[in-house]
């Protein structure tokens, strides 16, 4: 029996409010620069798409025009990861490529759901009213836009990748899950090579709907995540983020170089109903990680939601030597995107070699001058699921 | 002893607990009574208004009340009451303690019209935009809207009451989502991470908009009467799928763990294999090649040749581009045998269970197994001369049958297969 192959991260593609690339992430990030905008849809804050030219990576028009923006972010993003592994046009890889995406959906035309719904509550409409506004004023390629796994598809059809496709769906945890599965189907020698990631358009009424209705929006003043103690709440952001994950084997037959080895992930659903249940779930999750230094820093999605965020500083108050970065505070909350986003900005910090600075008045964020050689990201979900994963440097 | 494994070294995955929920009743016993009676589950819709609609059946499960109705509730409820009969068969773990992850097929999420509507009326006034929603829809009122429409609130209820280890993983492959649940739980008692494992497939979304927008696409039959007879997979007259509602749920688990406790072994997962096809969005490569390819794959999974399937439980979903490229695909791989094979559509008599399509179907493939029995493919009139399979028309048969494949292909270019035997090969 072999042991478990080694898996190696060597694509990474990042588009969000802070530009799209490493180049540029790296830069916004040594700078502290935070893109947020109050205006647009105030008094709720949102981390809007930095300016990017989709024919970049989706060049025909007509595929763009099958899409809405989580799809076209997400597209962009994975064509970047894909060109970052260099692995696009490849077409012997491409075809067995595995693809796990994870993925809300459900993008709505809200000018046509306003509309119906006005009509439909100014008098006592017809039994079939909803049914023939719907028929006649959904766009019929609308439906592609909204399923689920049509990211994955998307991605298929505009860069080839057709190996496997999976899309996981789940908040937060999805992404958590869909890299475990991934890193699974590597180490066991179940497949050789992953594209997996996901993308968020944070610039939406009917999410900032859906959430206001559990009370999470972020409303007035922009602030960090860890000052948000007292006024609870994230800030919706947009972003795709999508990784090449491969075996070492794999990525040295083809001459790739690594930015980071993906050593572990693990996930849980605590039972949050428990005071607590938060903190002893990212413990027991960190205790199954693998063999830690005593001080490695951590990359967290923490979404400045209460009580869970309380709950993650008590466990990050446990590892007080840590240097904690929160991506919340610089991307905002991206759901599904936050993990990858994470597990992306470790490879890239171990790949230069730096931590990049704290963004953080509150001071939770230590700084770090070593070269960091293993990062743990951690992601809390908004309202459940908890997940971590260690990024460590391939020596 | 070494403990029995395939002929790659792979644990043995078996299946010891099913439960199903389709239009035609609730449980296997009756379910099986009816698909082999060669009855419909379909019926004029009645849930909602059907005026102005193109298509006005479905398969709809009306016997199951949920209050406050939502698919996204009836589709939770449906995903209850399958697993809970599979878990009673398996009698694994104890109640509420489920020794092994769930993985749960299930639709896309989104909020829905009736609670669309509550949240406008709550404005208070006409004529208001999205703002004033925003204005009125926090403060705990609605708190309920948010938990029912996160994608993850299915799972996580499931995982609550059945007790399920880890973190529970919800997944969309489009029409082929029940069979990706099976296979990933497949892999993972492979990769030996678990010695069991819960999948479960869902889908409780006929509604008006999820209707409107497969009618948009042209996707579903508009042979509204009889609307027993819509669903007409491989006949020359068919016009499209018959959404439909339904549930299924395995617990699998690697045959030794099942032999240890002695568990009822219903059947085995000999192989399962996916290729994505990266021609359009709802529309198959024309060569077939992805559908042929995974076909292909889920043979070399099982270590198994054409000649041994002795059945094959179509995707069949009567859509003329569906049921023509499965043919393509069955007699490229088939050979010869394509026009000999019995090869049936569950989606005849239950429609398309959508997002439980794979596992709903791949129940009936081992109760196949079990009784030794075909169900039929109804409403076989008008066979299509350009599709020459033996679709077991219109009524049961009995037939030796030992090794069953089962096809799901959906949107999204999402293409799986499984092969169900009896008998560890």
């Amino acid at each position: 029996m072999t042991g478990p192959k080694q898996a190696w991260i060597t694509g990474i593609g990042i588009v969000s409010s802070l530009g799209e690339g490493l180049d540029a992430h790296w830069d916004a990030l040594n700078a502290g620069r935070i893109n947020v905008d109050e205006k647009r849809f105030a008094p709720y804050i949102v981390h809007p798409l930095a300016p990017v030219s989709f024919d970049a990576q989706i060049p025909k028009k007509g595929d763009q025009r099958q899409m809405e923006g989580w799809q076209r972010i997400g597209t962009y993003a994975a064509g970047l990861a894909l060109d970052s592994a260099g692995v696009k046009g490849n077409k012997e890889i491409l075809g067995r490529m595995d693809m796990i995406v994870a993925a809300g959906g459900g993008e709505r035309d809200v000018a046509v759901d306003m509309a119906i719904l006005n009509a439909y509550l100014k008098g006592n409409p017809a039994p079939g009213f909803l049914n023939e506004r719907l028929m006649n004023d959904l766009r019929p390629t609308l439906f592609l836009a909204q399923l689920s796994n049509l990211l994955a598809g998307n991605i298929a059809i505009v860069h080839g990748v057709s190996g496997t496709s999976r899309t996981f769906m789940g908040e937060e945890a999805s992404s958590i899950d869909a890299a475990r599965i991934a890193l699974a189907r590597i180490a066991s020698g179940q497949s050789d090579i992953a594209l997996v990631g996901a993308a968020y358009n944070g610039e939406r009424p009917d999410l900032l709907i859906l959430f206001e209705c559990g009370d999470f929006n972020l409303t007035g003043q922009f602030a960090p995540v860890w000052a948000r103690d007292k006024r609870s709440g994230f800030c919706l952001g947009s972003a795709g983020v999508f990784l090449v994950i491969e075996s070492e084997t794999h990525a040295k037959a083809r001459g790739a170089r690594p930015y980071a080895r993906l050593t572990n992930v693990v996930a849980d659903l605590a039972q949050r109903k428990q005071a607590g249940a938060v903190t002893r779930s990212l413990e027991a999750l960190w205790s199954k990680l693998g063999k830690l230094g005593d001080n490695d820093p951590i990359i967290t999605g923490a979404t400045g939601i209460e009580p869970v965020t309380s709950e993650e500083k008590a466990f990050l108050s446990q590892h007080a030597g840590s240097a904690v970065r929160a991506t919340g505070t610089l991307f905002g909350h991206t759901i599904e995107t936050q993990f990858p986003l994470g597990l992306a900005l470790a490879s890239l910090a171990i790949s230069r070699g730096a931590l990049f600075p704290p963004n953080d008045p509150t001071g939770l964020e230590l700084e770090m001058s070593a070269p960091p050689t293993q990062i743990v990201v951690v992601g809390a979900g908004h309202w459940q699921g908890e997940g971590m994963a260690l990024v460590e440097a391939v020596s | 002893m070494a403990a029995p494994r395939d002929k790659f070294g792979r644990p043995i995955v078996v299946v010891t607990g099913m439960g199903v929920m389709t239009s035609l009743g609730a449980g296997k016993t009756d379910n099986w009574a009816k698909l082999t009676a060669g009855q419909s589950g379909i019926r004029t819709v009645t849930r909602f208004p059907i005026d102005g609609l193109k298509s006005t059946m479905a398969g709809t499960i009306d016997f199951v009340k949920v209050e406050p109705f939502s698919s996204t509730g009836l589709t939770e409820r449906l995903a209850d009451l399958a697993a809970e009969e599979a878990l009673e068969q398996s009698a694994i773990g104890s109640k509420g303690d489920f020794p092994g992850p769930l993985f749960l097929a299930v639709a896309p999420v989104e909020t829905e019209w009736p609670q669309r509507v509550e949240v406008g009326r709550a404005v208070g006034k006409q004529d208001f935009d999205y703002n004033e929603i925003l204005r009125i829809c926090g403060g705990g009122r609605f708190a309920q809207l948010h938990h029912r429409f996160m994608f993850g609130s299915v799972a996580s209820y499931l995982a609550e009451k059945f007790g399920t280890k880890g973190s529970p993983i919800s997944l969309s492959t489009a029409c082929a989502s029940g069979a990706t649940a099976i296979q990933l739980g497949v892999e993972a008692i492979r990769r030996g991470e678990a010695d069991a494992a819960l999948c479960v497939a869902t889908d409780g979304s006929v509604n008006p908009e999820a209707m409107v927008r497969f009618s948009l696409l042209s996707a579903l039959s508009t042979q509204n009467d009889p609307p027993q007879a819509a669903s007409k997979p491989f006949s020359k007259n068919r016009d499209g799928f018959v959404m439909a509602e339904g549930a299924g749920a395995l617990v699998l688990e690697s045959y030794d763990a099942a032999i240890a406790r002695g568990a009822p072994i219903l059947g085995v997962v000999a192989g399962c294999g996916e290729l994505t096809d990266s021609f359009h969005r709802t529309r198959s490569s024309p060569d077939g090649k992805p559908i042929i390819g995974c076909v292909l794959k889920t043979l070399d999974d099982a270590g198994m040749v054409p000649e041994d399937i002795d059945h094959i439980n179509a995707h069949g979903t009567a859509t003329p581009e569906n049921d023509k490229m499965e043919y393509l695909a069955i007699s490229t791989v088939f050979g010869d045998r394509a026009r000999t094979i019995p090869v049936s559509s569950n989606k005849s008599m239950v429609g398309h269970t959508i997002s439980a399509a794979g596992a709903v179907e791949a129940i009936f493939s081992l109760l196949t197994l079990e009784h030794q029995r075909i169900p039929p493919t109804i409403n076989y009139e008008i066979p299509d001369p350009a599709i020459p399979f033996d679709v077991v028309p219109n009524k049961a048969r009995d037939a030796r049958v030992t090794a069953v494949m089962s096809n799901s292909f959906g949107f999204g270019g999402q293409n799986a297969s499984l092969i169900l035997t009896r008998e560890p090969a």
